[in-house]
């Protein structure tokens, strides 16, 4: 018993004393980041916020766009380009000199191969190409390499020339290694069940290690054409926990903590250690009313739900520092982005629409929530402003796999949702919120008017004709226009646009939060 | 003492009539009765993963795929065949030793579980040796002092134990502990290792105290160690309010025993009486009570795995339980249920050794 005792306290103070590490080194990122939604790191399959974050730092496309200001694109691994009078000929020259890590220098083929190959594994972003007009049998024919240097690729309609290049911006345009993915090629599967969990990219950084739930480590491209990044790694840590992350970054075990809710931010902005960097994103938050729902299918009750939201009271609370007033579907930073914000909490106008629309007493609803921060907090908060206007709504909560299936079938009465963007390009949410060619219950394409049950005909062909508009200020003016009318009419209660912020250690400067899920950029931080 | 496999022995009781050497068919029973259980886990859990209203194509695709997508991942999950027709055939293909992909993670089940079990085991381990040696002492004292004060201020840190939420209890002490405390850190981090050493020993067990002595790397033993002793020592707190309450009322029982009076008027040492009469006597109920407790802590604590990022057994199930990433589920489960059975095997073991009737 005695021996036990003392070796127990031994084992205690051997601990005790066991040395303080040093904190983050210098030439290292450490970051906290919630990376769980990764399910693959193969460029033509991600679709997930870290998934497009880790392509964007590690995979280089033809062109990119300037995060200050997206109108402004570039070439990266293309150095120009042109397009042909009729508008459907894109012609891409390389950019020399570019060597993949495995040593194996880039040409127009590995480009081609890497389109193509989206095209053929046709993976879920693959609809971000194919609606260009390629499909697996024409693909080969449309992208194509005329000499090592020379990209061409061939659109089936003349569209706003802004929307293919943007397209071509996002992380499905990837140029990955042929030869290097063509080495592990099994069964005709262009190498897909290797780079799930591989990579064959050019970048600034190369993939380290992926480990599921735990970490995913970055080592810096020592010979990237565009000049090797400060940081020698990048090591992200799965942290569940925001709190859990707040602690690790005030103590400085990490530099990065990407998770943090209101409660937490605000420790942060007052430590003098530690800054809070934001960036506005794409992503709206909106609540979707289903228009099979007797009562909400009436126009004056949607306009009604509309002022029974408390968006400034909202915005200085429970989603303070993470959102921004935004009342129109296309985001601040897109062409043609609607700013006006008609719609405030006005408790007596509401009632008198509800009235008219025949409900002097107000309805029940319900309203499928994910049991997620901020959202569960944003649905009380709207819960508490619809029964001032007579209006009893039951959040039903649900984990999110729950929540979507249900709103993906067209079961829920009102929705509370996040929508971010695909690209760049105004199309992207025109196509789910203004458009549903059918709608029908087995429709073959079920944008978001179509879960909401939103018969619209008349909107989508207006959208159709702004995608071929080819003047950028017609075509800006376009969508000002059916912005306006979905504004006021929609079933759709457009809230909030994103911020993303991170807590950041003063000591650690350059990182980027742009404007897309794969803007994220580790290239330019330094440490001091 | 019912257990699992007392049960699972008289379920198999009907190859009785094969009339097999008896030592035999204890081991036919045995593998029979294992693998009826492992067969109802699985398609229990198989029924309720199909039931739960989440679809699981969505974790795959996710929200944004075409309907085409959908479709076609769904064939080729074999989703659209009749329940029963998966069922077998996820069965044929374990059979075979293929426990399916994860579409979480990408990586085949039976890899994610050589990661994800050996840091719950580990945690467990060192939680259960913390409950037990100070659970087992308190306990005692309890039933000894019944009614004084060292039975009430057990009775309380037992019930605190019971009623915190081990969540708060987390993260208050990664506050205390290691955020706040006044000389740098007496706890590291959340984690099972610093940053720096993650990845330096090859994982042989996936143990790290283990991996790390092995490969004589003693700093990264030392770095491990100090990770365990928060997480382990409030895991430990919760085993030790049950370990504590059980040991309590057996050694009530006891006490009140004939022969207790008998040693006590015949002179033995009170100390004698207590700790090796009484508690002699106990130590057959107790190694059920640590073993039920070992085994819950083998499942996988999820919330101490959020607070203290561990990536553990308990966080990839319910991740894959809330995606509907069925072969993941079902993985996990069969190491569950093979956890139970293994320990309820080593009880019954321990049982014989301990009490001479058993033999």
């Amino acid at each position: 018993m005695r021996k036990l005792f003392v070796c127990v306290v031994a084992a205690l103070m051997a601990v005790a004393a066991a040395p303080t590490q040093a904190k983050t080194p210098r030439d290292a990122l450490v970051m906290a980041f919630q990376i769980d939604d990764i399910i693959t790191l193969d460029p033509a399959e991600i679709f997930e916020f870290s998934g497009a974050e880790f392509a964007g730092n590690t995979y280089d496309r033809l062109i990119g766009y300037d995060y200050q200001d997206v109108s402004n694109i570039y070439g990266v691994a293309a150095e120009s380009w042109t397009i042909s009078d009729d508008g459907k000929t894109f012609t891409f020259k390389m950019r020399p000199g570019i060597v993949f890590p495995s040593g194996n220098p880039m040409t127009a083929e590995d480009a081609a191969f890497s389109l193509q190959r989206a095209i053929v594994l046709d993976k879920s972003p693959a609809f971000i190409l194919t609606q260009f007009g390629f499909t697996a049998d024409n693909v080969k024919d449309k992208i194509k390499a005329v000499d090592d240097m020379t990209l061409v690729i061939e659109t089936d309609k003349a569209y706003a020339p802004t929307f293919v290049l943007y397209c071509l911006t996002a992380t499905i345009s990837s140029i990955v290694d042929k030869k290097l993915v063509m080495e592990h090629e099994q069964d005709g599967d262009l190498g897909y069940n290797w780079l799930k969990t591989n990579y064959a990219g050019v970048g600034p950084f190369k993939l380290r290690q992926w480990k599921p739930n735990e970490s995913l480590t970055l080592d810096r491209n020592d010979d990237y054409w565009g000049g090797a990044p400060a940081m020698k790694r990048v090591i992200i840590r799965h942290i569940v926990e925001p709190a859990t992350q707040q602690l690790l970054l005030e103590k400085g075990d990490i530099d990065i903590a990407r998770n943090l809710g209101p409660d937490q931010l605000s420790t942060v902005r007052n430590n003098p250690d530690t800054y809070i960097q934001e960036g506005v994103k794409g992503a709206i938050y909106y609540l979707g009313l289903s228009q099979k729902n007797e009562a909400l299918s009436k126009p004056k009750v949607r306009e009604a739900l509309k002022y029974l939201i408390d968006y400034k009271g909202m915005e200085g609370t429970v989603v303070k520092d993470l959102m921004t007033i935004h009342q129109a579907f296309l985001p601040k930073g897109f062409l043609g982005a609607l700013e006006a914000t008609p719609y405030t909490l006005d408790i007596n106008k509401a009632k008198e629409l509800l009235a008219e629309a025949g409900y002097p007493n107000g309805f029940k609803v319900t309203m499928d929530t994910r049991n997620t921060s901020p959202i569960m907090e944003m649905a009380q908060a709207i819960q508490a402003t619809f029964a001032q206007g007579g209006v009893d709504l039951e959040i039903i909560p649900g984990d999110g796999g729950q929540t979507l299936t249900k709103y993906r079938a067209r079961n829920h009465d009102i929705y509370i949702g996040r929508w971010g963007p695909d690209y760049q390009d105004p199309h992207t949410n025109a196509d789910t919120f203004a458009r549903n060619p059918d709608n029908s219950d087995d429709a073959k394409s079920k944008p978001l008017a179509w879960r909401n049950a939103w018969d619209i005909p008349e909107m989508t062909k207006l959208a159709d004709a702004a995608v071929l508009e080819r003047d950028p200020a017609k075509r800006a003016e376009m969508y000002l226009d059916i912005q306006k009318a979905h504004q006021a009419t929609s079933p759709f209660v457009i809230m909030f646009q994103q911020i993303e912020v991170a807590g950041v250690r003063a000591d650690t400067k350059g990182f980027i939060i742009g404007p897309s899920f794969d803007d994220n950029r580790y290239k330019d931080v330094t440490k001091e | 003492m019912t257990n699992q496999t007392d049960r699972l022995s008289r379920a198999g009781a009907g190859f009785k009539g094969l009339s097999l050497p008896s030592p035999l068919r204890t081991v036919v029973n045995l593998i029979t009765t294992v693998l009826l259980t492992f067969l109802g886990l699985l398609l229990v859990t198989f029924i309720i993963g199909r039931v739960v209203p989440i679809d699981p194509v969505l974790a795959i695709v996710g929200d944004r795929a075409p309907e085409n997508v959908v479709e076609r991942v769904r064939e080729e999950l074999g989703l659209n065949l009749p329940l029963y027709q998966q069922f077998f055939i996820y069965v044929w293909n374990v059979l075979q030793g293929d426990l399916g992909n994860s579409v979480l993670t990408a990586n085949p089940v039976l890899e994610d579980i050589k990661r994800v079990f050996p840091a719950t085991l580990e945690l467990a381990t060192v939680a259960t040796f913390f409950g037990v040696i100070l659970g087992v002492p308190m306990g005692v004292l309890a039933g000894v002092y019944q009614g004084r004060w060292p039975d009430q201020v057990i009775r309380v840190v037992g019930l605190l134990g019971y009623s915190i939420p081990v969540f708060w209890l987390g993260l208050m002490g990664l506050l205390i502990f290691y955020a706040r405390w006044p000389w740098g850190e007496l706890v590291p981090g959340p984690g099972r290792l610093d940053v720096f050493f993650d990845g330096l020993v090859d994982p042989v067990t996936g143990v790290l105290l283990i991996d790390s002595a092995m490969a004589g790397e003693w700093e990264i033993f030392w770095n491990a160690a100090w990770h365990l002793v928060l997480p382990a020592s409030i895991l430990g707190y919760f085993s030790l309010a049950y370990i504590s309450r059980m040991t309590r009322s057996f050694m009530l029982e006891q006490l009140s025993q004939e022969y207790i009076t008998t040693a006590r008027v015949k002179g033995v040492p009170e100390w004698r009486v207590i700790w090796v009469h009484a508690l002699g006597n106990v130590r057959v109920p107790l190694v059920t009570v640590i073993a039920l407790s070992y085994a819950n802590l083998l499942e996988g604590s999820v919330l101490t795995e959020i607070v203290f990022s561990w990536p553990g057994l308990g966080y990839y199930l319910t991740q894959s339980l809330l995606n509907a990433d069925m072969n993941a589920v079902l993985g996990a489960t069969m190491v569950v249920g093979a956890v139970f059975i293994g320990i309820n095997l080593l009880s019954d073991l321990l049982y014989k050794l301990l009490d001479p009737r058993a033999r």
